[in-house]
C-alpha cells in the first residue's frame, strides 16, 4: 500500500476487548469470528469473495494437461468434488513411500513431478495456490481431521515446541500472542487464536491469495525473527501442530482475512 | 483468459430492477509502490468498466488506482427485455476482458 | 505468561509510513471542482456507506446510493467518489441513467490512511448532491517483510 514501508506498530496496548459471548462447549474461535461484519460478508458471498477467483482458476488448471506425461489432474482424479472431498482436512500427511510429512501444496507438487512429469511450482506461485485453493475448497464446511499416523507424532511435537519457543528481537512465542493474549487487541487488531481454518486465504493486506506459510512468515517478521526459507520443514511441523489444535473446527477455504 | 465471477439473476420479471455484481482478477497496481528492487512498479490498472444490455449502455465506471485489487463492482439495471448483458473491462497494458450473461425476462 | 513481561517485550517501535506525496484536502477540493465546476453540491439525497473502522485499508467495501425516481425526466446521471489522502483524489466516476432503475453503486477501495471520503451525485436537472464519511484505518499488525 501507499509506501507503508515498515509499519511494525507494536506500540500497542492490549485492550481487553471483547466480552466474548461464547456459546457451547467448544470455545475455540476461527479468525472469521474476529472479523468485522463487512469482511464476514465478503467471505460468505461466493461471488464477492476474491478467493473464489482463484478457486475458479484452480478448476481450470485441474483440467489442463501438463508435463511430459501430458496428463491433467482430472485424468487421474476425475471430478474434484468427489475425489478431493475431505483431503485438505487431513493434511499435512506422509505420502506413500515417503518418510516426511508434506502439506497440501507439497502433495500437489509431488503429483506434478511424479505423475505429470512436470517441474514443481515454486512456493506462493499463483497456479499452485489456485490448485491448492480448488482442492481445499472441496472440504469447505468439513471438520479438520488430522490422520492417525504415529509417524507424525515427532513432527507435531516439534511444531508444538516451535510454537512455545521465544524468538525474534521481541523475544515472543506464538503461544504468548495466540494462547495467552488471543482476543485482546494489538495495534487495533484482535489477535486471533491462529487456527488454520481457511488456507490458502485471501488476505487483504496481500491483495492476493497466500499460503499458511506466508501467513506464518508475516508473524515471524512481526516479532523480528528470521523467517525460515519457504521450503523449511519448520512450517510443516507448525502446520501439523496447528491442525491438531484446530481438530474438529470447520474448514472455510478460501477464507478472507485482514 | 481472465478469471471473472458474475452474479446476476437468470430470470427476471419485466420491469424488475436487478442487481449485477462482478469480480475480476487483476492486480490494480497503483504505480506508486516501490518494488523489491526499490524502483516504482509501473501502474497497471483497469481504467474502465462498462455494461450493456442488448447493446444499450446500462452502466459505466472509470476506475482509479484507489480501486482495490481484484476489482468488485455492483450496480442495478431495469429488466426490459430478454437478452445478453455484456460486461467489459479495459485498462493499462492493453488489458481487455469480457463476460456475457443471459437474462430471460418474462 | 505474564502480561507485563509481554508489554515490555513489545515496547513500541512505530515507523511511520513515508508514502509518496499524498492527496490533500486541497487536492480533493480541486478534483471535485473539475467535476462539478462552480456548482455547490447540496448535502443530502446521497447515502455513503463505508465501515467507520476498517481492519485493513487495502480492500474497503463502499456503497453509494442516491434517492431518485430514476425516470427519464428525473434521474441520477453520475456518481463520483473522492478521497483526501490516497496519492490521487479521484476514486471512481460511475455513469448511470434511467435504465439503472436504482441509483446504487458498490465497489471496494484502497485507503492508505484514516481519512474523509466524499461522494457526489449529479442529477439530470444539473444539480449536485453530496455526502461524506470518515474512515479510521487500523494498521495491520504483522506485515510482509519490507522491500
Ligand atoms: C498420473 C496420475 C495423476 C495425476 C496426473 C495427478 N495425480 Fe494426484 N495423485 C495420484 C495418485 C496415484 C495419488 C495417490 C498417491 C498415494 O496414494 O500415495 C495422488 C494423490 C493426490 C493428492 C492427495 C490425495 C489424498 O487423499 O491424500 C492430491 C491432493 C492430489 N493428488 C492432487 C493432484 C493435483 C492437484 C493434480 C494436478 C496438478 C494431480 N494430483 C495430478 C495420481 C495423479
Ligand atoms: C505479537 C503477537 C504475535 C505473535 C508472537 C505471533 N502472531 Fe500470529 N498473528 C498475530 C496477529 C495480530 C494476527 C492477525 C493479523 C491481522 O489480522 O492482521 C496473527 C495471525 C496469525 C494466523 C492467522 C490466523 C487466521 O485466522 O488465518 C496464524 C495461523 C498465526 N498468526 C500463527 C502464528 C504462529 C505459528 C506464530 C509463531 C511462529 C505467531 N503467529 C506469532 C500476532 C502474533
Amino acid at each position: 500500500m501507499t509506501g507503508r514501508l515498515l509499519a511494525l506498530g507494536l506500540a500497542l496496548v492490549f485492550v481487553a476487548s471483547y466480552a466474548a459471548a461464547q456459546v457451547g462447549a467448544d470455545k475455540r474461535r476461527s479468525g472469521y469470528q474476529d472479523m468485522g461484519e463487512a469482511l464476514q460478508k465478503m467471505q460468505d458471498d461466493d461471488t464477492a469473495n476474491p478467493g473464489m477467483l482463484y478457486v475458479q482458476l484452480g478448476g481450470q488448471l485441474w483440467k489442463r494437461a501438463v508435463g511430459a506425461a501430458d496428463k491433467s489432474c482430472a485424468d487421474c482424479h476425475d471430478a474434484a468434488p468427489a475425489s478431493m472431498k475431505g483431503v485438505a482436512a487431513r493434511y499435512p500427511a506422509i505420502p506413500t513411500g515417503g518418510d516426511r510429512p508434506v502439506d497440501l501444496e507439497g502433495r500437489i507438487n509431488l503429483c506434478r513431478t511424479e505423475n505429470q512429469k512436470a517441474e514443481p511450482l515454486p512456493p506462493e506461485n499463483r497456479d499452485l495456490l489456485a490448485l491448492s485453493a480448488y482442492v481445499a475448497h472441496q472440504s469447505r464446511d468439513l471438520r479438520i481431521a488430522p490422520p492417525y499416523d504415529p509417524r507424525l507424532d515427532a513432527f507435531r511435537r516439534e511444531g508444538a515446541e516451535i510454537y512455545r519457543r521465544r524468538q525474534g528481537q521481541l523475544n515472543l512465542s506464538c503461544a504468548i500472542c495466540h494462547d495467552d493474549n488471543a482476543g485482546k487487541k494489538l495495534a487495533g487488531i484482535v489477535i486471533p487464536e491462529a487456527h488454520p481454518t481457511g488456507y490458502p486465504i485471501y488476505r487483504l493486506e496481500w491483495q492476493a491469495l497466500g499460503s499458511l506459510k506466508r501467513r506464518l512468515r508475516n508473524c515471524l517478521v512481526g516479532i523480528r525473527a528470521d523467517a525460515w526459507p519457504l521450503d523449511a520443514p519448520e512450517y510443516t511441523a507448525l502446520e501439523l501442530y496447528l491442525m491438531e489444535r484446530a481438530k474438529g473446527m470447520k474448514l472455510e477455504t478460501p477464507a478472507v482475512r485482514p | 483468459m481472465s478469471n471473472i465471477l458474475v452474479n446476476a439473476p437468470k430470470t427476471a420479471r419485466r420491469g424488475d430492477v436487478v442487481e449485477i455484481k462482478a469480480l475480476i482478477m487483476h492486480p490494480m497496481e497503483t504505480g506508486f509502490r516501490p518494488g523489491p528492487n526499490g524502483r516504482i512498479i509501473p501502474r497497471n490498472i483497469i481504467e474502465r468498466f462498462t455494461a450493456t444490455w442488448n447493446g444499450a449502455d446500462i452502466f459505466a465506471m472509470d476506475m482509479s488506482p484507489a480501486i482495490a485489487a481484484n476489482p468488485f463492482v455492483s450496480f442495478f439495471a431495469e429488466a426490459k427485455e430478454s437478452g445478453t448483458v455484456v460486461l467489459r473491462w479495459t485498462g493499462d497494458e492493453g488489458f481487455a476482458a469480457e463476460q456475457r450473461v443471459d437474462i430471460a425476462v418474462e | 505468561m505474564d502480561r507485563r513481561l509481554f508489554l515490555a517485550g513489545t515496547a513500541a517501535i512505530i515507523v511511520l509510513p513515508l508514502g509518496p506525496a499524498a492527496a490533500t484536502p486541497d487536492a480533493m477540493t480541486e478534483a471535485i471542482k473539475k467535476v462539478i465546476g462552480n456548482a455547490t453540491p447540496t448535502e443530502g439525497r446521497v447515502k455513503l456507506e463505508v465501515p467507520p473502522l476498517v481492519e485493513n485499508g487495502s480492500t474497503v467495501p463502499l456503497n453509494v446510493s442516491v434517492e431518485s425516481p430514476m425516470t427519464d425526466s428525473d434521474h441520477v446521471k453520475a456518481i463520483h467518489v473522492f478521497n483526501e489522502k490516497n496519492p490521487q483524489p479521484n476514486v471512481f466516476s460511475a455513469r448511470l441513467g434511467p435504465r439503472s432503475g436504482k441509483a446504487v453503486v458498490g465497489t471496494r477501495i484502497k485507503l492508505g490512511d484514516s481519512q474523509r471520503i466524499v461522494a457526489i451525485a449529479e442529477t439530470s436537472d444539473g444539480r449536485f448532491w453530496s455526502a461524506g464519511a470518515d474512515v479510521i484505518v487500523t494498521l495491520a499488525a504483522c506485515l510482509e517483510e519490507s522491500p
